[in-house]
């Protein structure tokens, strides 16, 4: 099922005595899912995903903007008429249910030619159960479940009506890192068996890159970017976008344009051909450096970190904004850590220049190290 | 180890001596009094030991008057102040505008004096050489009554109590169980209602078994609190319910110890005990049938 936004915005009321300002939640919120990808809404926490995923399933109702689910728009529609399945932060497991009675229950809901048989339903719940490997579960109670367990009955009490569209709130959020990494591949595999279009929020970027078809990255309500995960992380179109996605995150440098050429400090690393004079904020990704001794960017060195298959080289420079730099090198590379300078050249394609004031990308023909 | 069971021991020695005194103590008395035939505090001396005092109790016409009264009372009272305190909660949690307001006015039953209480029920109910009462005023527009509430008809004085204990025992039923279905996590009902769920379905599968431990406790206070019912019925009836036909088990206990036929401690004591036995019985059952319902989350 297609699921096409136009112009969603969401308004909420002031409330409380001090501040009755108004805030917009989504603003202005247009783009287009299409059938069967699995969508990651990405921002970091107040950036309005989850208020756009509640109003995807009908929780909240829009101020204003259009959703449709193919041709059909469901914008008036009431959650249980949109036939979305809907899997909460906090899982929402009936505690009293056993598991197979959580997976029942939106069957048990249904009415008129769409009402099952009792062995329908429990055909339908089997099948479910069996979707995220959990048959043998079936009489405990969600209080005897580890959470990745009731996480995957979470997925099947969602999946259990054959939703149209399936949304997750912060999927993985309440699971440990490794149990994170298997439950996301979990997602991936039930979400390509399933075909399902599915849309889930998360405010950790590699989480969304991993297993997304495409990341939508949100900052106040306002859509960034919208692209695959990789295009995205390459070719970011501002500052935010590019400073949210990457672990280590991008390495910035206060430089300027001048005279087409880029300068950091004193320092002129890249041709900007084209572009006019202005100072601007310089984003180098952590594999973008070259270790050479005769580099154009001269940084001082503080230590090593050797992360086996990488080494991450720390060093300091007196325009960078954060207290440090960090290049990955090839963990064959030879570093003199008794030599207080170190020098790289850069990689053209890993330098991402922003404008200082507007921090819009700024993109340039033909850049090549000097 | 030892060492820190003594310094258990001594932190609980204060309330262990103020139950001991006050409650057990009094209680094996009380047991032991039950069993002595013509007990006098005055001379400390009691004529033999027996069942005798039990059986006389059974058979006293006053005792099961007040036996009936007690048992109709609970059976009536308990199920109907927790329904309709469940139903205003319910209904008080699912709006927004005035629902302090409303909190309030349910709530002042509780803070309102007993004997107060009876006054405005003697004002509603009673009726005067001068006066029918409001009640009956009502009434005589539907072209019904006059009834008399206080002095007529055992239905209609049960009627009357009944109500009171209701209304006296509804604002703490209803603030507990506000707060009790205000603690149930807001996404359970989303994820309800994104599941289509019907409102009654989302009510009795989802709602009550969240508050299903509340529920039990006020029951089984509700039991033990109705068995104990006598202030209420002296406020309505006046100190001699054995006359209006209106005793409770407690009041038919206090009668033989301090009211007109008084000073019978024995008897007094046999009565107590069998009350006792009474509420333990109930108040075990209460608890081994909501064994099964039940639902405590950790």
């Amino acid at each position: 099922m297609k699921v096409t936004l136009e112009h969603l915005t969401k308004i909420f009321p002031g409330r409380g005595r001090k501040s009755r300002e108004q805030v917009v939640a989504v603003s202005d919120l247009t783009f287009e899912i299409p059938d069967g990808k699995l969508i990651g809404l990405l921002g970091p926490s107040g950036c309005g995903k989850s208020t756009a995923l509640n109003l995807l399933c009908g929780l909240l109702k829009p101020t204003d903007g259009r959703i449709f689910f193919g041709e059909q728009d469901v914008t008036s529609l009431s959650p249980e008429k949109r036939e979305v399945g809907m899997v909460f932060q906090n899982y929402a497991l009936y505690p009293h249910l056993t598991v197979l009675q959580n997976i029942l229950f939106p069957l048990q809901n249904l009415k008129g030619d769409k009402k099952l048989t009792k062995s329908e339903m429990q055909k339908k719940a089997l099948d479910a159960a069996k979707l995220v490997q959990i048959e043998n579960l079936l009489d405990r109670k969600p209080g005897e479940l580890s959470g990745g367990q009731q996480q995957r009955v979470a997925i099947a009490r969602a999946l259990v009506k054959t939703p149209r569209i399936l949304l997750m709130d912060e999927p993985l959020s309440n699971l440990d890192a490794r149990l994170r990494l298997q439950t996301r591949e979990e997602i991936r595999r039930i979400q390509k068996e399933t075909k399902i279009t599915t849309v889930f929020v998360t405010h950790d970027q590699e989480e969304a890159m991993s297993i997304s078809d495409s990341i939508v990255v949100m900052k106040d309500g306002v859509v960034q970017q919208i692209g695959r995960p990789q295009e995205v992380y390459d070719d970011p179109c501002n500052l935010f976008v590019a400073r949210f996605l990457g672990n280590p995150p991008v390495n910035l440098f206060r430089g300027s344009v001048r005279n087409e050429k880029l300068y950091i400090g004193e320092e002129p690393v890249m041709d900007m051909k084209g572009a006019e004079d202005q100072d601007v904020s310089v984003g180098i990704r952590p594999e973008g450096f070259i270790l050479k001794e005769q580099g154009v960017l001269t940084c001082s060195l503080s230590g090593v970190e050797v992360m086996g298959r990488d080494v991450s080289v720390v060093a300091s420079h007196a325009c960078c904004l954060e207290q440090t730099i960090r290049a990955i090198v090839g963990s064959d590379t030879k570093i003199d850590l008794s030599n207080p300078v170190i020098r790289f050249d850069l990689k053209p394609e890993k330098v991402l220049v922003f404008n200082a004031q507007t921090e819009a990308r700024l993109r340039v023909k033909d850049a090549a190290s000097v | 180890m030892e060492h820190k069971n003594i310094k258990a021991w001594l932190y609980l020695l204060p309330a262990l001596l103020f139950l001991g005194v006050f409650m057990v103590y009094p209680l094996i008395d009380v047991f032991i009094y039950s069993f002595e035939e013509s007990y006098n505090f005055a001379s400390q001396t009691y004529t033999g030991t027996g069942s005798y005092n039990y059986s006389y109790v059974l058979r006293d016409p006053y005792f099961l008057q007040a036996l009936k009264n007690t048992f109709l009372l609970v059976v009536i009272t308990v199920p109907v102040s927790t329904g309709l305190a469940l139903l205003i909660s319910v209904g008080l949690s699912s709006i927004k505008p005035l629902r302090q307001l409303y909190q309030t006015v349910f709530f002042l039953p509780y803070v309102t004096n007993t004997l107060a209480v009876g006054l405005v029920f003697m004002i509603l109910f009673k009726r005067t050489p001068y006066t029918d009462g409001f009640v009956n005023l009502m009434l005589s527009w539907f072209g019904a009554g006059p009834i008399d509430f206080i002095d007529g008809s055992y239905a209609a004085k049960m009627f009357v109590m009944c109500l009171y204990t209701i209304w006296i025992v509804m604002p703490f039923k209803i603030l507990i169980l506000t707060s009790a279905l205000a603690s149930v996590n807001q996404t359970y009902y989303n994820a309800a209602r994104v599941d289509g769920t019907p409102a009654i379905r989302v009510f009795f599968r989802i709602t009550l078994p969240m508050i299903s431990p509340t529920l039990v406790y006020l029951v089984i206070t509700g039991f033990i609190g109705a068995f104990k019912a006598y202030s209420d019925e002296v406020a309505l009836f006046g100190t001699d319910l054995n006359a209006a036909g209106m005793n409770t088990i407690v009041g038919y206990v206090y009668d033989m110890l301090y009211g007109n036929s008084g000073g019978y401690p024995s008897y007094a004591s046999a009565a107590a005990i069998l009350l006792f036995a009474i509420v333990l019985t109930i108040t075990c059952i209460n608890l081994l049938v909501s064994r099964k319902h039940v639902h405590y989350i950790s």
